[in-house]
């Protein structure tokens, strides 16, 4: 690496540097849009103690479940996390702690924790099992709960189309949490389908621009579809 | 009789107005998507970052990208965006979605809603059930009147952990249309061939009834 040029060479120069009890933020929407060759590279390592803030945790064989086979993930921040048996039998058993966190909270604390802004008020969780505790302030007539920004240690994400100098483009749904993710991490990751030269990439259409990037990384994807719909022509 | 799946859809459909910008939640609202009058133009929110959400795709179509919040491909309509889950939260919080319609376990007539968490049972999330409800000015809650056991959901008190405080003011069943208001359900609408007094059975809240109270007209 130089000057800006944020690509690194494996997957294990990628996830250099993460420690067992971690932090880290990851992007992706149930399996779309999900950092997948980083996660394996995670269970490659063997980290233990996670705590990870994400939407949701995978399934059982796929995405972050993967982490969930070892018992790597000590606690979990998600909006949603059926459909994973692992999931569910690890949190009864108290191996796995969990902080449910609505889905549009989760997306605004991982904002606020890479914008510098270390709390933020919400009317979303007001006398629910979510407040509980929190600090709540009365604006204009309506209660509003005090919640605390998400930094991580290290973030993980996929994007897909980036210049050497980490300007992100995202597809379709698949961006979702990725660019929150990526700005809440102290070590930004994230794994990509293309990589182009600088100035390839119309300024006008960079999604998220790479000072929030570390570290780049071209994969390849099995993009596994958790829910096949169709409709017949 | 009750309302069946289909019928819940096309009541909650009448609902929608030219040029709404809709939440639709998992299960029966999804279904409204089908009813859509001729001639409407509504554009469909989907919460992980998708404003204009049309069919799902041809097989030929199908993209491991473009989903929508329940996990199922789909495509984009004419005149969709795409956007960050940040993003797309502000739309909701900010209060710029028209209508949301979603489903419940309970409700009661202060206008709390149930619908994430059955302790010890259930524990799956709340997804952006909270934040919808939260944010939305216009929210129909879409479920059954009473469980298998004859059991009322339209309650005094909410028993479970809440979704959302005060935030109810019209909820749709298999058996009639009711607005919240003052701390009292109203029955507007009863499904074709119910009787008021089913309903009146079936409603463990305080329930208000008008002197005429006409059958739904699909």
């Amino acid at each position: 690496m130089s000057g800006f040029d944020k690509v690194v060479g494996s997957y294990a120069e990628a996830m250099a540097g993460l420690e067992d009890n971690m932090t880290v933020v990851a992007g992706g929407f149930g399996l779309c849009g999900i950092p997948e060759n980083l996660i394996k590279e995670i269970k490659r390592k063997g980290t233990r103690g996670l705590t990870i803030a994400s939407n949701n945790c995978g399934t059982d064989n796929c995405g972050l479940g993967l982490l969930l086979q070892d018992k790597q993930i000590s606690k979990m921040i998600a909006s949603y996390v059926g459909e994973n048996a692992l999931f569910e039998a690890q949190m009864m058993s108290g191996e796995l702690e969990v902080e449910l966190t609505p889905q549009g909270t989760l997306a605004e604390k991982m904002r606020a924790g890479g914008a510098g802004i270390p709390a933020f008020y919400t009317a979303t969780g007001y006398g629910t099992p979510v407040g509980e505790g929190k600090e709540v302030r009365e604006f204009n007539g309506r209660h509003y709960i005090l919640e605390e920004a998400i930094q991580g240690d290290f973030s993980i994400a996929k994007a897909w189309k980036a210049d050497r100098y980490g300007n992100l483009m995202f597809r379709k749904t698949a961006r979702n949490f990725n660019p929150m993710a990526i700005t809440a991490g102290k070590v930004a990751v994230v794994e990509v389908e293309e990589i182009v030269e600088p100035g390839e990439l119309d300024p006008d259409e960079i999604h998220l621009p790479g000072i929030y990037v570390n570290r780049l990384i071209k994969g390849t994807f099995e993009k596994t579809i958790e829910q096949r719909t169709v409709r017949s022509a | 009789m009750a309302l069946t799946r289909e019928q819940l859809a096309q009541r909650v459909a009448q609902e929608f107005h030219d040029g709404y910008y809709v939440n639709l939640g998992i299960g029966i609202p999804t279904l409204a998507a089908n009813y859509i009058p001729d001639g409407m133009q509504v554009m469909l929110q989907s919460e992980n970052g998708l404003l204009g959400m049309g069919p799902f795709p041809l097989d030929e179509e199908v993209d491991a990208d473009l989903i929508n919040a329940g996990k199922q491909t789909v495509t984009m309509a004419t005149g969709a965006s795409l956007f960050s889950s940040a993003e797309s939260f502000a739309m909701i919080r900010g209060g710029h979605v028209d209508l949301t319609v979603l489903g419940a376990f309970e409700v009661d007539c202060q206008g709390n809603i149930a619908s994430y968490m059955i302790p010890g049972k259930l524990i799956k999330g709340m997804g952006g059930a909270m934040d919808l409800v939260a944010g939305a000015d216009n929210i129909i809650v879409t479920m059954t009147h009473a469980s298998k056991h004859g059991e009322s959901k339209l309650l005094p008190e909410c028993t479970l952990p809440l979704t959302g405080k005060g935030c109810i003011k019209r909820v749709l069943t298999d058996l009639a249309l009711m607005d919240i208001e003052d701390g009292k359900f109203v029955l507007r609408e009863r499904a074709p061939g119910v009787s008021v007094e089913e309903i009146v059975k079936l409603t463990a809240g305080e329930l208000v009834v008008p002197d005429s109270v006409p059958e739904m007209v699909f």
